[in-house]
C-alpha cells in the first residue's frame, strides 16, 4: 500500500515530508542520547534483513496467492520504536529509489502510514502495553496480531485521507474505506501472526535477542511513553497546522472564500492601482499556481466545461502530440550525439 | 524466479550509476533538488490539465539519453513498479462521468482525462526517481542526504543497509535454494516454513551485526562513522540547477502546448 507522487497534492506530499523529517530528526536525537554503538551495525543489518526477508515468499492459506512480510512490527519489537522507526524509514528510501515504490514525494507520507503508526502507537500502547507483564508465547500472538492490525489499519486510512485531500481520485469516500481497511485488515492478521511466530521462534534459539532489546534498552520507564505521547501530539498539531498553512496560499480555496465574502471574485481594495499590480507579480511570480483540491470552485466551473469550446482543446491535443514529438527527436538526437563523441 | 530478477536489478542499476556522464558528474545534492522540485511541478498539475504535463517529459529524457542510461531497464521498472495509482485511478472514468470535450464525434469524459493525467503523472515521477539513482551512486546520494543536514544517524543507517543489502541477499539467496532442493512442487512454501526460514535468517542477522561490531571495534570504531565528502558544486552544477527550475517553471505557467496547437492548426488551415 504504498502511496505514489501520482495520486498527491505538493501541499499534501509537502506537510508529511515535513512531519516525517521531524520524526526522523526527532528519532535520532532520542537514539543519540543513549546510543548503544552496538546498534548501529544492528540496525544496517536488520533493515537488510527485512529486504531479504521480503524476497522469501509464502502462500497465503485459503487463497493460493502468495505474500511476503512488511515487517514494520518486526523492528519494533526487536530494536524498540525509535530505532525500529529509523530502520523502516531507510527501508522505505531505498524502496522509493531502486524500486520507485511510491516515489520521492510520497516517501515522506510512506514512512509516515508505515512507520509512524506502528512504533510511536501500536508498538508503545498496544504491543508493550500487552507483553509487559509477563511474556508467554501467547501473549506475543495476541499482543502482534492486535498491534500489527491496529498499525496497518491506521496506515491505510491516512492513505485515504491522503488522496482525498490531494484531489486526484474521484472515488468516493466511503467505497474508498470500503477497498482498503478489509484488504488492510486481512494482511494485518496474517502479518500479525508471522510476526508472533518469527518471535516466538528466536525466542527458542536465541532468546536474548528478543527478551534484551525488547525496546527495553531504548524506551525503559512508562514515563518516557507519555513523552512520546505527548510528542506525537505535538507532531499532529504541527503538521495540522502546516497543511492549513499550505491550504490558506492557496489561490483556488482564497479565490472561492473571497467569492464568499464579497460576492464578487475580487476584493474591492483591488480598485487601488499598486495592490492590483502586486496581486498581478504574485499571480505572475506564484511557483505552483491553481492547482486543483476538490474544493466546490472546482464543482462550479463544472457546467461551463463542455462549453469550452473544442477549438482550445483540440489545440491541446494537437500542441501535446506535436511537443511529445519534439521531445522524441530531442532524446534521438542525444543518443546519436553520445554515439558520435564515443567514436571520437 | 522472481528473486533473481529483483537481486540482479539492484545490482544493474547500482553499476549504472558508475558510469561518468555529465549527468553522473554533477553534484548529487543538485541532482537530488532538481528532481524533487521537478516532481513537484508535475504532481500541481490540475487533474483535467492533461496537455500541460507533456513538455515536462524532457527531463527524464534528458537524464536517460544525457546519462547514456538503457530506455528498456527503466521502462521495464516503471511497468512492473507497484500499480496502486493506477489501481485507484482506474475508478475516475467510473465515478466522473461528466463530458469535457468531443473529439471526431466521440465524447470524452472527465474521469478519462484524470486518469490518463494520473498515468501521465505516473511515469513522470516514477521514471524520474528511477533515473536519479541510476545516474547516481548511492553513496553520492548519502553524502547529498548529509550535507543536506538530514541526521547523521540516518544517513549512517542508509549507508549500512546498503552495504549489507547484497550480502545479506545472497545468504537469502542460498536459503531459499537451499528449500527449494528438498522440497517438491509447491511444498515448502507453506507459512510454517515460512516463519522458520524468517527466523533463521533473522537470527544468522543479528549474529552477523555482532561480528561486525567486533571488526568494527579491532579497527577502532569509537562510536562515530566519518564520511569522506567527494563532490563540490561547481558552475555546470548552478548553470544545470538554474536552466531546468526556469524551464519548468516556463512549461508550468505559460501553455505552450495550447500555443504551439494553435499555431499549428492555423497553418493547417
Amino acid at each position: 500500500m504504498h502511496m505514489a507522487d501520482a495520486l498527491l497534492s505538493p501541499a499534501v506530499g509537502g506537510t508529511f515530508w515535513a512531519g516525517s523529517i521531524g520524526a526522523i530528526a526527532y528519532a535520532s536525537r532520542k537514539l543519540r542520547e543513549n546510543l548503544d554503538d552496538r546498534l548501529i551495525p544492528l540496525m544496517g543489518v536488520l533493515g537488510a534483513f527485512i529486504f531479504a526477508g521480503q524476497m522469501i515468499n509464502f502462500t497465503i492459506p485459503g487463497t493460493g496467492s502468495s505474500g511476503h512480510i512488511g515487517g514494520g512490527m518486526l523492528l519494533a519489537v526487536l530494536l524498540g520504536p525509535y530505532a525500529g522507526f529509523l530502520v523502516i524509514a531507510s527501508v522505505l528510501t531505498i524502496q522509493a529509489l531502486f524500486f520507485a515504490d511510491g516515489g520521492l514525494l510520497a516517501l515522506g507520507a510512506n514512512i509516515w502510514n508505515l512507520g509512524i503508526y506502528p512504533c510511536f502507537i501500536a508498538y508503545p500502547l498496544i504491543y508493550r502495553a500487552i507483553v509487559r507483564n509477563g511474556n508467554t508465547p501467547r501473549r506475543t500472538i495476541i499482543a502482534s496480531v492486535l498491534s500489527v492490525v491496529i498499525g496497518l489499519q491506521f496506515g491505510a486510512f491516512s492513505v485515504i485521507l491522503q488522496t482525498k485531500i490531494s484531489g486526484i481520485t474521484e472515488l468516493p469516500f466511503g467505497t474508498f474505506l470500503m477497498l482498503m481497511l478489509p484488504i488492510h485488515l486481512a494482511i494485518g492478521m496474517v502479518e500479525g501472526f508471522i510476526t508472533a511466530g518469527v518471535v516466538n521462534y528466536v525466542r527458542t534459539l536465541r532468546p536474548d535477542i528478543v527478551e534484551n532489546s525488547e525496546g527495553i534498552k531504548v524506551l525503559s520507564s512508562g514515563s518516557s511513553m507519555k513523552k512520546i505521547v505527548i510528542v506525537f501530539s505535538v507532531f499532529a498539531i504541527l503538521t495540522g497546522g502546516i497543511f492549513s498553512w499550505f491550504a490558506s496560499t492557496y489561490p483556488d480555496g482564497l479565490e472561492w472564500s473571497i467569492e464568499k465574502i464579497y460576492g464578487k471574485s475580487e476584493v474591492p481594495e483591488r480598485q487601488n492601482p499598486i495592490s492590483g499590480i502586486v496581486s498581478k507579480i504574485q499571480k505572475k511570480t506564484a511557483i505552483l499556481p491553481d492547482y486543483s483540491l476538490p474544493s466546490t470552485s472546482k464543482e462550479e466551473e463544472k457546467p461551463s466545461w463542455p462549453a469550452v469550446d473544442t477549438i482550445t482543446s483540440l489545440s491541446g491535443l494537437l500542441g501535446g502530440i506535436m511537443v511529445l514529438v519534439v521531445v522524441v527527436i530531442f532524446g534521438i538526437g542525444m543518443r546519436v550525439l553520445r554515439k558520435k563523441m564515443r567514436k571520437t | 524466479m522472481t528473486f533473481d530478477s529483483e537481486y540482479f536489478n539492484i545490482g544493474y542499476l547500482d553499476s549504472l550509476s558508475y558510469k561518468d556522464t555529465f549527468v553522473h558528474r554533477l553534484d548529487p545534492r543538485v541532482k537530488l533538488l532538481v528532481s524533487f522540485v521537478f516532481i513537484l511541478f508535475v504532481v500541481s498539475f490540475p487533474k483535467y490539465d492533461l496537455s500541460g504535463l507533456m513538455p515536462f517529459f524532457i527531463y527524464p529524457v534528458f537524464l536517460l539519453t544525457a546519462g547514456d542510461i538503457p530506455l528498456r531497464v527503466i521502462a521495464k521498472k516503471v511497468i512492473f513498479v507497484s500499480p496502486f495509482a493506477l489501481f485507484i485511478g482506474i475508478f475516475n472514468p467510473l465515478f466522473d462521468t461528466s463530458v469535457l470535450l468531443t473529439l471526431f464525434g466521440i465524447p470524452i469524459t472527465g474521469g478519462w482525462i484524470s486518469f490518463l493525467s494520473i498515468i501521465v503523472k505516473f511515469i513522470l515521477t516514477v521514471s524520474t526517481a528511477l533515473l536519479l539513482i541510476a545516474a547516481t551512486s548511492f553513496l553520492g546520494l548519502c553524502e547529498a542526504l548529509e550535507r543536506l543536514k538530514l541526521p547523521r544517524v540516518f544517513v549512517i543507517q542508509l549507508l549500512f543497509l546498503y552495504r549489507y543489502l547484497f550480502v545479506l541477499l545472497e545468504e537469502t539467496f542460498r536459503m531459499l535454494r537451499a528449500k527449494d532442493a528438498r522440497s517438491f512442487g509447491k511444498r515448502g512454501s507453506e507459512i510454517k516454513t515460512f516463519k522458520r526460514l524468517i527466523s533463521i535468517l533473522l537470527v544468522r542477522t543479528v549474529e552477523r551485526a555482532e561480528r561486525i561490531y567486533q571488526a568494527m571495534l579491532s579497527r577502532g570504531f569509537r562510536g562515530e562513522i566519518r564520511m569522506l565528502r567527494r563532490h563540490t558544486l561547481r558552475v555546470q552544477d548552478f548553470l544545470f540547477a538554474l536552466f531546468s527550475v526556469s524551464l519548468f517553471y516556463v512549461f508550468r505557467h505559460y501553455n505552450i502546448v495550447s500555443i504551439l496547437g494553435e499555431t499549428l492548426g492555423r497553418t493547417l488551415r
